[in-house]
């Protein structure tokens, strides 16, 4: 039996690819390697933490966590938008935090009301205007969109994109599934042309003239104005006087948790606190143009010169729990 | 590490010598069977989990579309590398016009851009936004141009994606013919284009229909293409179900249908493959003449082939060094290097254990030439037509099952924590290239086994030339042609892959593939190009090896 063991851990010597190491945090991210690399370094640094990151899209990564079970090497799973985050704790790949400098850190509707998850960062998707073809006054909300006035004047991202599927699970949260599906129908008559694949060209249709107003992610605006500052676009924040559920900006966030079987809990918990702190959010945001999700923290400046505006309230958590019924609405309702 | 990484392509060396020999040749196909099989099956055990919600809603709302949008677009490329395909390969293969020489290699440069990376680039030019578009529009007030963004956008943008497939297995199969058939063809009074239409083609039937069916599969398993054209096809609904929906069961539902629609269509050409016989015996190639094009007729082949890569390759590459250019200064970094040297190191020991293990498939076939082992070479290959994630998973469920089952016993025993054994390693990762690319060795490796006849055997035979000798001797340098073919085509779709890159590479083993992937997962698109231009930097290096020697025999 002995001999057997020894051989065994010389095999696994010899293909493991790491050994468990007290000092560092393994990380699983859907977030780009150039967004979160400079934070790593810099926490390294700081610290003499390592931090062991390896990037893939969501849906791969958590049904990674899950094959790996109690014995994955993460500590944190990181990624991009709300229902991804809530997918990961409705499948109990993220255990509860309970962080003073967390709940402290990050408004409460940025994070999960169980406290599995944290936004870093907040995306707001709001409406990109061509000026010479709007008077200021014309826009209102998202659900005005819908309006027949704006026939032929709309472009749309592709409704498979979660940012598109988490604004209208945030609309169904207010007006249920049967109204929410007429303003999404609305939309997509209105449509000038068939959804694009990203926002980018949906904002380059605009700038053209093919159509008058997109919905975008803000970020996106502000990295299509610094490569061509001269393209007639403007941005536009949208329900900023509506009273209801559905009043504000819609917001999402990228955002982390820890994972259910972390092997360095103490060390994960303290790497989200740090990303949570003042320092390490402008960096955060600002690789980016998004928001920090600290509001003691400003965003970046020519992120701030696109003014101020309301965020929706509602918590995240909200749109992933109606996500995949979003999709299907938008499926009956032919937004490709 | 790397004696780690060699360890499996030594041992796939062995295992081919010793496998006619020792453990027959079931045991090497139901071996190279059960290795694409256990990730199929942890996929299709799903069917036993059903979603009915999501089940229901695909049926009425998405599917009736999608299966429309998938027929059109696995009809249009398949006629569309067809045709191209071939049509090429016999220009270069058995005609001489001006720059044939430069378009024989030239012409499989595609390969060695993402089909993706195409598709962007083009839309990028000829949608309303575009550059080209645009210009027409301000400068000569037209303003219309072709719409890209439709169902003939991404056939044809497929096809110029995909029809080098087509193109090197006609090419290799030409190549392999030698022109005599055909002189003795017109000697009998037929004219030139009925000896081409009546001899050359079905003699090159198998070669054309190995490089359709990779091509097809590949349209089927395609998720990135079509998703650049919002072109929602049965793979969209997989990932729909998947991502959005969050049901990987319903995910893995659908791509089991996926494959079994696959092996039906594969098992159908198989049974009409069978009812002919294309040995090939009137080989010499050697100081074959070339079918020599005058006038117009070469005027017409020089220009179509130089359209083919113009619009395939020349023009993508040509936008790609343009936005290259604009952020080399800032994302150029020694990394590269790294990053290139992972890319080149995966995809060559990649490439050479997919075309050791293609060859031990094909050798099991040829020495038991019945429909049960036709069945499991089929079934072994049938990796190809899953979409890339899918297969992802499906093959690291298993991996991390035993993992989990070595790390627990350990635990058991000794009270210590140890890491991953298998997960995260290159082993590993080499074989889940295998799963998804023993097709595309197996392709070209077949259709020239199929060529060495039984009498050349028996002439080997009478001259006391067998086994390993045999193997060696007589059959290898039959096989260079193929099996060159089948390690280029494998290298540069492993240079390219990345779901499984992805899900399986070690920590900080980045390569040029997920680079790109970086990039364009938050659309950086014009960031993207650096990597694409890398891939395609290193995705040469096979194609002119593999050009320099196919050709040296013509």
């Amino acid at each position: 039996m002995k001999t057997f063991k020894s051989m065994l851990l010389a095999v696994s010597l010899m293909v493991s690819g790491y050994a468990v190491q007290a000092d560092e945090v393994v990380v699983y991210s859907a977030r780009n390697e150039q967004l979160i690399k400079p934070l790593f370094d810099a926490y390294t640094k700081e610290t003499g933490v390592k931090v062991k990151f390896i990037t893939d899209k969501e849906g791969p990564l958590m049904a990674r966590l899950k094959a790996e079970g109690r014995n994955t090497p993460a500590d944190i799973f990181m990624t991009v938008d709300a229902g991804n985050l809530w997918q990961a704790a409705q499948e109990d790949l993220l255990k509860p935090v309970n962080s003073k400098i967390l709940a402290a850190s990050i408004p409460a509707h940025l994070r999960d009301p169980g406290n599995e998850w944290f936004g870093l960062s907040v995306r707001a998707r709001t409406l990109i205007y061509n000026p010479n073809k709007i008077k200021p006054g014309e826009l209102t909300t998202y659900e005005d969109l819908a309006n027949p006035k704006w026939k032929n004047r709309l472009c749309l991202r592709t409704s498979k994109k979660v940012y598109n599927q988490s604004l209208v699970g945030m609309m169904m949260n207010e007006y249920g599934e049967d109204k929410t599906e007429q303003i999404v129908r609305g939309w997509v008559a209105n449509q000038a042309t068939q959804p694009f694949p990203d926002d980018t060209k949906a904002m380059e249709a605009v700038a053209a003239g093919l159509c008058d107003v997109t919905i975008v992610n803000t970020y996106y605006f502000g990295r299509l104005m610094e490569k061509k500052p001269n393209l007639p676009l403007a941005i536009f924040w949208p329900n900023q006087s509506l009273k209801n559920n559905s009043a504000g900006v819609h917001v999402n966030i990228s955002g982390a948790g820890v994972t259910r079987h972390a092997k360095n809990e103490a060390g994960a918990i303290k790497l989200l606190e740090w990303l949570a702190s003042e320092k390490a959010q402008n960096l955060y945001a600002d690789v980016n143009m998004e928001y920090p999700a600290n509001l003691k923290v400003k965003p970046d400046a020519a992120v701030a010169a696109w003014g101020t505006f309301k965020p929706n309230l509602i918590n995240v958590a909200q749109a992933g729990a109606l996500q995949a019924k979003a999709v299907m609405l938008m499926d009956r309702a032919g937004y490709k | 590490m790397i004696t780690a990484e060699k360890a499996p392509v030594a041992g796939a060396f062995s295992f081919v010598s010793n496998a006619s020999s020792r453990f027959g040749p079931w045991t090497v196909a139901l071996a190279l069977a059960l290795l694409t099989l256990i990730p199929v099956t942890v996929v299709a055990l799903a069917m036993l989990d059903p979603d009915q919600a999501i089940w229901d809603h695909l049926w009425r709302h998405v599917l009736p579309e999608l299966l429309v949008n998938t027929l059109w677009l696995v009809i249009g490329v398949g006629i569309g590398v067809t045709v191209l395909g071939t049509g090429l390969a016999w220009l270069t293969a058995a005609c001489e016009f001006p720059g044939r020489k430069f378009f024989s290699w030239a012409l499989l440069l595609p390969l060695a851009l993402p089909a993706y990376v195409t598709a962007f680039v083009w839309i990028g030019l000829l949608d309303f936004t575009g550059g080209l578009a645009t210009w027409l529009r301000d400068s000569w007030d037209i303003t219309w141009t072709p719409p890209i963004r439709s169902r003939g956008g991404v056939i044809l943008v497929m096809v110029l994606a995909l029809y080098p497939y087509v193109y090197l297995t006609a090419r290799t199969a030409f190549q392999g013919q030698g022109r005599r058939l055909l002189e003795a063809a017109q000697s009998l009074g037929v004219s030139r284009r009925r000896a081409f239409f009546r001899v050359a083609l079905p003699i090159a039937r198998p070669g054309i229909i190995a490089g359709l069916s990779l091509a097809l599969m590949e349209t089927l398993a395609d998720f990135g293409t079509v998703s650049v054209f919002n072109y929602n096809t049965f793979t969209t609904a997989i990932y729909k179900a998947w991502f959005s929906m969050f049901s990987l069961p319903a995910a893995s539902q659908l791509a089991t249908i996926l494959i079994f629609f696959v092996l039906a269509l594969v098992m159908l050409e198989q049974l009409s493959r069978n009812s002919a016989h294309y040995a090939n015996s009137a080989r010499g190639s050697g100081g074959a003449r070339r079918i020599r094009l005058g006038g117009a007729n070469a005027a017409m082949a020089t220009g179509f082939a130089s359209l083919v890569f113009l619009l395939a390759f020349a023009i993508p590459l040509i936008q790609l060094l343009i936005w290259t250019s604009d952020i080399m200064v800032s994302d150029l970094d020694a990394r590269y290097f790294d990053f290139a040297w992972h890319s080149l190191l995966l995809a060559g020991l990649g490439a050479l254990l997919v075309v050791s293990l293609a060859l031990a498939l094909g050798y099991a076939q040829r020495l038991q030439p019945t429909p049960g082992m036709q069945l499991t070479a089929r079934l072994a290959t049938l990796g190809y037509a899953l979409p890339g994630a899918v297969l992802a998973v499906g093959f690291y469920i298993p991996v991390a099952g035993i993992d989990n089952l070595i790390i627990d016993t350990w635990r058991d025993w000794t009270r210590q924590e140890i890491g991953q054994v298998f997960g995260g390693t290159l082993f590993v990762m080499l074989l889940a290239y295998s799963t998804r690319f023993l097709a595309v060795g197996f392709g070209p490796v077949e259709t020239g086994l199929a060529r060495i006849t039984k009498t050349m055997d028996e002439a080997a035979q009478v001259l006391g030339t067998t086994g390993m000798k045999r193997l060696f001797r007589v059959h290898l340098p039959m096989l260079r042609a193929p099996l060159l073919a089948a390690a280029a085509l494998a290298f540069v779709d492993i240079m390219k892959e990345l779901p499984i890159t992805l899900m399986t590479r070690p920590f900080g083993w980045d390569t040029l593939a997920t680079r790109v992937f970086e990039m364009t997962s938050e659309g950086e698109w014009e960031r993207a190009a650096l990597p694409a231009v890398a891939i395609c930097l290193v995705g040469l290096l096979p194609i002119f090896f593999l050009v320099k020697h196919s050709d040296a025999r013509t």
